[in-house]
Parts: C-alpha cells; sequence; structure tokens
C-alpha cells in the first residue's frame, strides 16, 4: 500500500517539469541554429529574452526541490532523485545558456555574407538536443542502460566538432580576411560541443538514481 | 530466508575499541506456538549506536528484548540459537540473569522514574548492589546525572519526586537510573516517543555522547531518528506467518541512502507499511 501518495505525486511533478524545462532548452538550441543559418536577428533576440524564462524555471523546481528536503525528509532513491534533480537542472541551465550564447553571435555576426553554407554545426545541434531529450526520457523511465548508451554518442558530436574545426581552419588559412567570421562559427560549434558534454553529465545523475553510485561514464575528447 | 550479512562498517569510529559487543546466530524466538523472530543473525559493534526499525509487530522489541533475557519474563517464551556477550553465551543456564541485566541496561517508551525523590531514583540502582556509602551514592548520583545531561537542571532539586520534573527531564533521569548501575549496553525501546520534538532532540543529543562509551541500541518507530542517531541500522520486517526476520542490516548512510533490499526500499520511502 502506498503511504506517501501527496510526497510521491510532488515528486512526479517536479519530474514534469525537469521535461518541460528540457524542451525549451532544446527549442532554444534549434531556434539559435535556425537564428544564424536564416540570419534571422529578431529570432536571436527572442532567444536571448527567453533564456531568463528557463533560468526562471530552473529556480522554480529548485525551490521545489528544497521545500520537500525541509518537509519531507526523502530518504533512498526519492532522496537520490531529487539530489540527481538539483544536478540535472543546473546542467540543462547551463545548455540554455549555450543557446543564447549562439544566439548572441548570430547578433554578432549580423547580415555580414556567408562564410559558406552551414550542414555540420546543425547535425551538431540536432545530435545534442536528441541527447537531451532521450536523456530526460531515461531519467524519468529510470533507464540507466539508456543513459550509458546516449553518454557514449558524445562521440559523434566530438567528431563533428572536430571537422568543423578543421574545414574552418582551412578557411583561414587560404584567406586570413575569414578569420573573423570563421572564429565566431568555432564559438558557435564549441558551444555545441559543451552542451553534448552537459548531457553526458544528466546521464551520470541517471545512472546515480537507479543505481546509487556516482561514476564518471565515457569522458569527452574536449 | 537465510541473508549473509557482514559486521558492518565501523571504520569511522575508534578501531581499537570497537568489537563485537553482541551477537545473536541463528536466532528463532517463540512465544507458546507463535513464531515471533525467524533465524536472526546479527553482531553488534561496540562503542556505536545500532537502530532497529520496521513496522509495528516485525518484532524489534522482542529482537531487542533478546540482549537482556526481558522476554524470560513472558510465560511461554523459548529460545533457540546463540546470543552472546562479549562471546559468553547469556542463554547458558549458569547466567546470572541479574548480574546481566546490570551490564545490559534498557530504557523504555514511557519514562518511568519511580515513585521516591530524583536522587533515590539514581541511587536505587547501586544500592541494591550494596553501596551504601552516603558520599559514595551522592558522588554516583552526580556523575550518572550529568552523564545523562540532566544535573544542571536538577542539582537544586535532588530531593523532589521524580514524578514532578517534565516528560522529558524523567526520560534522562531514567538514563541516569541505568547509568548509575555502570552498564556496559544500554537497550532502548522508543525512548522519544512520548516525548516532545525538543525533549526528542536532547535525548539524540546525549544518545550520541553516551555512544563513545557505551554501546546503544535503539528500537524507534520514527525513521528520521533512526537515520539521525545510529551508526548501523537494521530493517526487520514480517513474513506471512507473521514472523519477524531480519531483511537488511548495514551503515546507516548506506541503509538510508541507498538500500540493497527492495523491501528496506519499499518500506523507508513509504510504499508500504
Amino acid at each position: 500500500m502506498e503511504t506517501r501518495t501527496a510526497f510521491h505525486k510532488r515528486l512526479r511533478e517536479i519530474q514534469d517539469d525537469i521535461l518541460v524545462m528540457g524542451s525549451m532548452v532544446s527549442k532554444a538550441i534549434l531556434r539559435s541554429i535556425e537564428a544564424l543559418k536564416n540570419r534571422d536577428l529578431d529570432l536571436a533576440y527572442q532567444i536571448v529574452a527567453d533564456d531568463k524564462k528557463i533560468n526562471q524555471k530552473r529556480f522554480e523546481i529548485e525551490e521545489k526541490c528544497i521545500e520537500l528536503i525541509a518537509t519531507q525528509q526523502p530518504m533512498a532513491s526519492d532522496l537520490r532523485i531529487i539530489l540527481a534533480v538539483l544536478n540535472i537542472i543546473s546542467e540543462v541551465e547551463r545548455i540554455g545558456d549555450y543557446a543564447e550564447g549562439i544566439a548572441k553571435i548570430a547578433i554578432m555576426i549580423g547580415d555580414e555574407p556567408p562564410l559558406k553554407p552551414l550542414i555540420d554545426i546543425p547535425r551538431m545541434a540536432e545530435q545534442t538536443v536528441d541527447m537531451l531529450r532521450r536523456s530526460l526520457d531515461a531519467f524519468v523511465s529510470r533507464d540507466a542502460e539508456a543513459a550509458k548508451k546516449i553518454s557514449a554518442e558524445d562521440d559523434t558530436v566530438d567528431q563533428l566538432y572536430d571537422q568543423v574545426f578543421r574545414e574552418l581552419l582551412t578557411f583561414m588559412v587560404e584567406d586570413p580576411k575569414t578569420i573573423t567570421r570563421a572564429t565566431r562559427l568555432i564559438w558557435v560549434a564549441h558551444n555545441l560541443e559543451r552542451s553534448a558534454d552537459r548531457v553526458t553529465n544528466i546521464c551520470e545523475r541517471v545512472v546515480f538514481v537507479v543505481t546509487g553510485k556516482m561514476e564518471e561514464i565515457g569522458a569527452s575528447k574536449y | 530466508m537465510n541473508i549473509k550479512l557482514n559486521v558492518p562498517d565501523i571504520s569511522a569510529r575508534p578501531t581499537d575499541k570497537c568489537v563485537t559487543k553482541l551477537k545473536a546466530e541463528r536466532v528463532n524466538l517463540y512465544y507458546g506456538s507463535f513464531q515471533c523472530l525467524r533465524n536472526i543473525t546479527l553482531d553488534i559493534p561496540s562503542c556505536s549506536i545500532t537502530a532497529i526499525i520496521g513496522p509495528s509487530g516485525c518484532g524489534k522489541s522482542s529482537l531487542l528484548r533478546l540482549f537482556n533475557r526481558m522476554n524470560d519474563l513472558i510465560h511461554g517464551v523459548r529460545v533457540e540459537g546463540n546470543v552472546e556477550l562479549d562471546g559468553t553465551p547469556i542463554y547458558d543456564p549458569k547466567i546470572d540473569v541479574a548480574e546481566l541485566r546490570k551490564r545490559v541496561g534498557m530504557v523504555f517508551q514511557k519514562p518511568n522514574p519511580f515513585p521516591m525523590s530524583v536522587f533515590e531514583n539514581v541511587a536505587y540502582g547501586p544500592k541494591r548492589h550494596g553501596i551504601k556509602s552516603r558520599g559514595e551514592l551522592e558522588e554516583i548520583v552526580e556523575k550518572s546525572l550529568r552523564h545523562a545531561a540532566l544535573w544542571d537542571e536538577v542539582k537544586d532539586k535532588l530531593s523532589q519526586s521524580g514524578l514532578s520534573i517534565s516528560g522529558g527531564q524523567q526520560q534522562r533521569l531514567c538514563i541516569a537510573r541505568v547509568l548509575a548501575v555502570e552498564p556496559e549496553v544500554i537497550l532502548m525501546d522508543e525512548p522519544c516517543s512520548a516525548l516532545d520534538p525538543v525533549a526528542t532532540l536532547k535525548i539524540e543529543d546525549l544518545m550520541r555522547s553516551l555512544a563513545e562509551d557505551y554501546t546503544i541500541i535503539i528500537v524507534t518507530h520514527n525513521m528520521q531518528q533512526a537515520a539521525r542517531v545510529s551508526d548501523t541500522a537494521a530493517f526487520m520486517m514480517m513474513e506471512p506467518d507473521r514472523a519477524g526476520v531480519l531483511v537488511e542490516y548495514g551503515p546507516t548512510a548506506q541503509l538510508f541512502t541507498n538500500p540493497k533490499d527492495k523491501r528496506t526500499e519499499d518500506y523507508i520511502t513509504g510504499r508500504f507499511g
């Protein structure tokens, strides 16, 4: 017989909140790449403004966790879930900051002529967002195996980052006039690479919730 | 059920003092034809606090009372298996039960001071054990009351009735009464369930300081209390025939953050019980 229904209901609500926050951040990443690709400055400014909502959501979830710790004395897996939530929201919030960073780079680039059509950078973004969504699903469904698998996929993002870097380096070597524009795109790729690393941290927390063990799973190349 | 249990990790405590103080091996306890405890095996480390938790009726108090043979007082009780204090079997017929209960003291759920003065409450045990000198008794009373963190509150009311002080003070008086006969082990059966939160925290604080010199076993319904005060924790539950079994026994921090057994997990997170 379930005896702490009210408490467990609030714990489930917090996990729903994380999914909402995850979806806000996924959208921010994808839209930041849209803004960059389409030179859409209005959209870029919108992303910068929306980041405040993401931060707000994070504080909201954090406060709910603190309240549950203070009033419900959670134990065992309940305690691990709340501790994991506190860690995960800070990772997700940081990914939101990377999206905001990309939007700011888009604003910086303004209406400069594009250096080249963007191909690998959008792929990096899609891969990162896909990993983020699945890592949060793995958290909600307590799937440590899925989390480990997702974490391993960070290699794909690292490889794309290598590829983008080498390509842009070639541009810069051939024509130093491209250095400013190429460097800005490297920053974008770097933000995406860091975002994927943050997802691996989320995956580690999923493993912690399920097994109670804190372990590094899949160290990033960068 | 046969569970392999290891001696809990007591490395955080001074190792030279920590040895197995009490031991139960494959213990079965019956009240008449009813089996109350089944196949209980555990080692209780010295100079530490061991908490026993579990749902009502799972045999926590029976397990506790096994260690000073308080169950003997119940008609039709039968114990199988081995229980040892410092390596000596305590259910050996040659054992002096009064001497055993001096070494293994007990504090009960409801404070139960004797209807006599504060002083006489504490002096009662030593007197029974043959101490007659007033000076010696005064020394024991003061030392015990200080050790029970009660001296400052009652030093001016030693001649007042033990029943006139507050509930929390009465419980500490009962602890002082136990300390006066210099036990090695203190068994506590729900010692705070009749006390308010502040008195409860005072008793818990007292338990922590006593754990430096005594082996303490506490039975509690309050899981947060078990988590706060104990070094090692045992989770018990009832099998379908209502016999109590030991499900999990280990370091408190581990039992409350990452229990190994799903039944422990379900109980401490309120998913059953």
